[in-house]
């Protein structure tokens, strides 16, 4: 538990990282998306299951979604 | 000065000085007052007895479907928490989440975008044909989540959310899928009032606003926890609607 633990809190760290420096912001959403994402599961493992679906449900599924649309609707360029 | 700003000092001043005053005037015998900072006496706090409780009631040892008359009666005790013992909480946040929705609903709509709309674009195949697929099993799942609330993990945020969701995929896949406004708003409108319409018999009637009034029946039967439940549906029709409203707009603008 606590090894798959550990490798998921590396992933989720090799994502927010990513995040910060994609160049291309369509892939900084996904993985700021894969940080909700881990998030869950590792809320999950700590027995929190209430939390764990709400952040399933609101910061993997519809932040992503949403931030998806207003890029969209802005310009889709690279970050300054 | 403006007559405005003055009547404003007034009133900060008074209460800076009902303030101060329960700080510094000792009290009478018996008076509840605000304690000095960091001398809170956390047994006479209503906390401390929810602290201090434990998976055993105070009198026996909780037996799934045999133990009648819980105080709360929710087998989960984060529902317990969210929608009995702070739900005047709950009401605040959701109004939150609406202001938000309404905040992005007139941003959105001050002037019309020229670009393409997100709406207009087709889309694929594979999404298309999945979407119809999942879409009522996840409004089946959305609901499961905050009928079983008081049961199992989940609740109305989460079932809010996840209906949420199967509108935005239904949105993002059929570009002639449309919800209409008033549906959304007559859908907030009565769960909203639902909510502070229970809360308002439980004051009138039990004499503390959203009471518990109803029988909180046998632990971990689905028509159990008294009115835990009508909240957590209140809740999961209004949390759905606000966050499909502001995925409408996003998606409509």
């Amino acid at each position: 538990m606590s090894l798959i633990s550990s490798f998921l809190i590396l992933i989720m760290l090799a994502a927010a990282v990513a995040a910060l420096v994609f160049d291309d912001l369509l892939s900084s959403i996904i993985a700021a998306g894969l940080v909700s994402l881990i998030a869950a599961v590792l809320f999950y493992f700590l027995k929190a299951p209430d939390v764990a679906m709400t952040e399933a449900a609101i910061g993997a599924g519809l932040t992503t979604a949403i931030f998806v649309l207003a890029l969209f609707k802005t310009e889709r360029g690279k970050s300054e | 000065m403006k007559f405005r700003n003055f009547t404003a000092l007034i009133v900060t001043a008074a209460f800076a000085f009902i303030i101060l005053q329960a700080f510094t005037i000792a009290p009478a015998a018996g008076e509840i007052t605000l304690n000095e900072f960091g001398r809170a006496d956390i047994n006479n706090r209503t906390a401390s007895r929810y602290l201090n409780k434990n998976v055993n009631s105070e009198t026996e040892e909780v037996i799934f479907k045999e133990t009648k008359n819980l105080e709360s009666g929710s087998a989960n005790i984060v529902t317990s928490v969210v929608a009995n013992y702070r739900s005047f909480d709950t009401l605040g946040e959701i109004t939150v989440l609406f202001l938000a929705a309404a905040g992005i609903g007139v941003v959105l709509n001050l002037e019309k975008s020229k670009k393409k709309k997100f709406a207009e674009r087709d889309s694929s195949l594979i999404l298309n044909t999945g979407i119809k697929l999942l879409f009522p099993l996840l409004l089946l799942a959305g609901t499961y989540i905050f009928v079983y609330g008081h049961l199992s993990p989940g609740g109305g945020f989460q079932g809010g959310a996840v209906i949420a969701t199967a509108f935005l995929l239904k949105m993002l896949s059929d570009n002639k899928f449309v919800i209409k406004e008033s549906n959304i708003t007559l859908v907030e409108s009565a769960a909203g009032i639902f909510f502070v319409g229970l809360g308002l018999y439980g004051l009138i009637t039990r004499g503390a606003f959203l009471e518990n009034f109803m029988a909180t029946g046998t632990v971990g039967q689905l028509f159990s926890a008294g009115i835990i439940p009508l909240i957590y549906i209140a809740i999961a029709f209004k949390v759905g609607a606000e966050l499909t409203n502001i995925v409408k707009n996003l998606i409509e603008a």
